[in-house]
């Protein structure tokens, strides 16, 4: 596949070094480690310090979330692999303002540990204080019965949107882990794979797919998904892709959600509305409210193509995370 | 036999090369699993290790503190999963052979258990969960059992090293229960896991370097 990149092996320093410079008023890189990202601007002192992270190739997950509402910092790793702890342990002291600091990362087994390990640190030699709350929005990648198992994918985006808005509200860090766990267990995330990605470094394509194929329950990073099959219509997917997500979380008449419809990298917003479409329709006719919606580009995996439905089950404390303002780099709602 | 801090530079020398070769290998079996990467991450990991060894570890004398860095150096360079693995593996062998600027039978295998025995503690992972457990669980067991029978590490070593081949071989008809191709259920059966080949691929270059050293002392 054709890149514009330079060298395979420093796409991730140059992108975040591009990130950096694009945006000088809301971000800056540490000096001492450069896969550590803050933001440029001022946090009130006593403000719980929300650190977010992942491997690269997500974008706009998980840099492009740094700034007012969302994100403090964040730690940047290789192409889908988790950061070290090294960039952790660096942003979580830039950004502990007293009053300690959120982890907010996917369940996967490399971040676990690593941000795990970083946690420790932090307690150990620094003397900050640390909690964590991981993403397990993703239906397709464990059974119900063992939903601690699930990956986190595009629903990590209401995660840091939840967690963001409490800090901001002046929430203490017990209180902002559990709104971030309560928006974690309301959100169910279901994706489907048109075409694969191809890392810098290999050039290969992350997976094998047909031209007339497509893959339910595909992971962010190309993992195999649940079933693989001749490619539907639109509608089609949107239906399946919400069944799936109904069938695995309560939703009555009359209670609201937010909803993502997320690419994946290369689907256009066209197909991304298409879908869209079909998915009101469905909630709507289960006297589902749709309280708001993001239709985009939020959590990517490179250029692969395919997309992914994501819905909030919504009670007051989430419906105001979700009304709060964000103003970051690559995500704005005033 | 001896075995001196030089050497244990060499050998990890040796694998900064083995794992070159092997790099599109291991991609290709973590292409059928993941996200295809393996080969690359084992790269670029082994590649930050022969930085410090030509640069910050050049005069080091103490098999102890080589370690250290060697096991640091591949979690800054990788994160990723493997990255912890392998640095508390190498962090809890390098509390073994502190202080050291030569080794003896005995060190070499007290070193290579608590590696084996980090790894699994920070994995938290059993045999036959499709990973890496399953190449360093039998080769633990055999070069415990091994040494305390024979008192001789290259023997003990070559036994191990052969369990841990059985181990990986195993992987191949194993469903993933472990890592991201744990969600792949039934559809990892066939593939031999890539984590537990480049384990054993690390183990094997130590028995063979080993195995050259006492070829040319005799």
């Amino acid at each position: 596949m054709k890149k514009l990149i330079n060298n395979p092996k420093d796409v991730v320093e140059e992108m975040v070094g591009g990130y950096v410079k694009a945006h000088p008023s809301y971000v800056k890189q540490l000096p001492e480690n450069e896969r550590s990202i803050v933001t440029a601007r001022k946090t009130r002192e006593g403000k719980v310090g929300v650190l977010i992270g992942g491997g690269s190739g997500h974008e706009p997950g998980f840099m492009g979330y740094v700034g007012e509402g969302m994100a403090d910092g964040v730690a940047i790793g290789n192409i889908f692999a988790s950061p070290s702890p090294d960039p952790i342990l660096e942003v979580t002291k830039a950004i502990d303002k007293g009053a300690g600091v959120a982890y907010l990362y996917g369940n996967y087994a490399g971040d676990v540990m690593n941000f795990g390990m970083a946690a420790e640190m932090a307690d150990l030699e620094e003397d900050i204080r640390v909690k964590a709350a991981l993403a397990t929005d993703d239906v397709a990648s464990a059974l119900k019965e063992e939903k601690e198992k699930r990956r986190g994918i595009a629903g990590e985006f209401f995660v840091f949107k939840a967690a963001g808005a409490v800090a901001d509200f002046g929430y203490n860090l017990n209180d902002v882990i559990r709104v971030a766990q309560k928006a974690n267990e309301n959100t169910r995330s279901m994706g489907v794979g048109l075409s694969p990605c191809s890392l810098p470094q290999t050039g290969e394509p992350s997976f094998d797919i047909g031209d007339d194929e497509m893959e339910i329950g595909l992971g962010h990073h190309g993992e195999p998904g649940i079933e693989k099959g001749v490619i539907e219509t639109a509608d089609k997917v949107a239906e399946r892709l919400v069944h799936d997500i109904l069938a695995d979380i309560e939703l009555n008449k009359g209670d609201k959600v937010a909803v993502l419809v997320n690419g994946l990298g290369s689907t256009p917003r066209m197909e991304l509305y298409i879908i869209f479409r079909r998915v009101e329709q469905i909630l709507n006719e289960n006297g589902i409210v749709i309280y708001r919606s993001y239709v985009g580009d939020y959590i990517t995996s490179l250029e692969m193509g395919g997309c992914s439905v994501t819905l909030m089950k919504l009670d007051e404390e989430l419906e105001r995370t979700i009304d709060h303002s964000v103003d970051c780099p690559m995500f704005v709602q005033k | 036999m001896e075995f001196t801090v030089s050497e244990l530079k060499e050998y990890f020398n040796s694998v900064v090369n083995m794992i070159e070769e092997q790099k599109d290998y291991l991609c290709e079996l973590d292409r059928k699993l993941g996200d295809g990467d393996h080969g690359v991450t084992m790269s670029i990991g082994w590649q930050a290790i022969k930085e410090s060894l030509n640069n910050e570890l050049l005069n080091e004398e103490d098999c102890g503190k080589v370690s250290i860095k060697v096991g640091k150096t591949f979690l800054s360079a990788v994160g990723s999963s493997v990255g912890p693995l392998y640095a508390t593996g190498f962090m809890r062998g390098a509390k073994v052979i502190k202080n050291k600027t030569v080794l003896n039978g005995e060190d070499l295998a007290q070193f290579w258990l608590a590696f084996g025995k980090g790894v699994k503690e920070r994995g938290q992972a059993d045999v036959g969960d499709k990973t890496m457990i399953d190449t360093l669980e039998p080769f633990v067991n055999v070069l415990e059992e091994k040494f305390n029978d024979y008192q001789e590490f290259l023997s003990a070593f070559s036994e191990a090293v052969d369990a841990g081949e059985e181990g990986m071989k195993s992987t191949k008809d194993l469903t993933s229960k472990k890592g991201r191709s744990s969600r792949l259920g039934e559809r990892s059966i066939g593939v031999q896991d890539p984590g537990a080949t480049s384990a054993y691929l690390i183990l094997n270059e130590f028995f063979n370097f080993v195995k050259s050293r006492s070829v040319q002392a005799n």
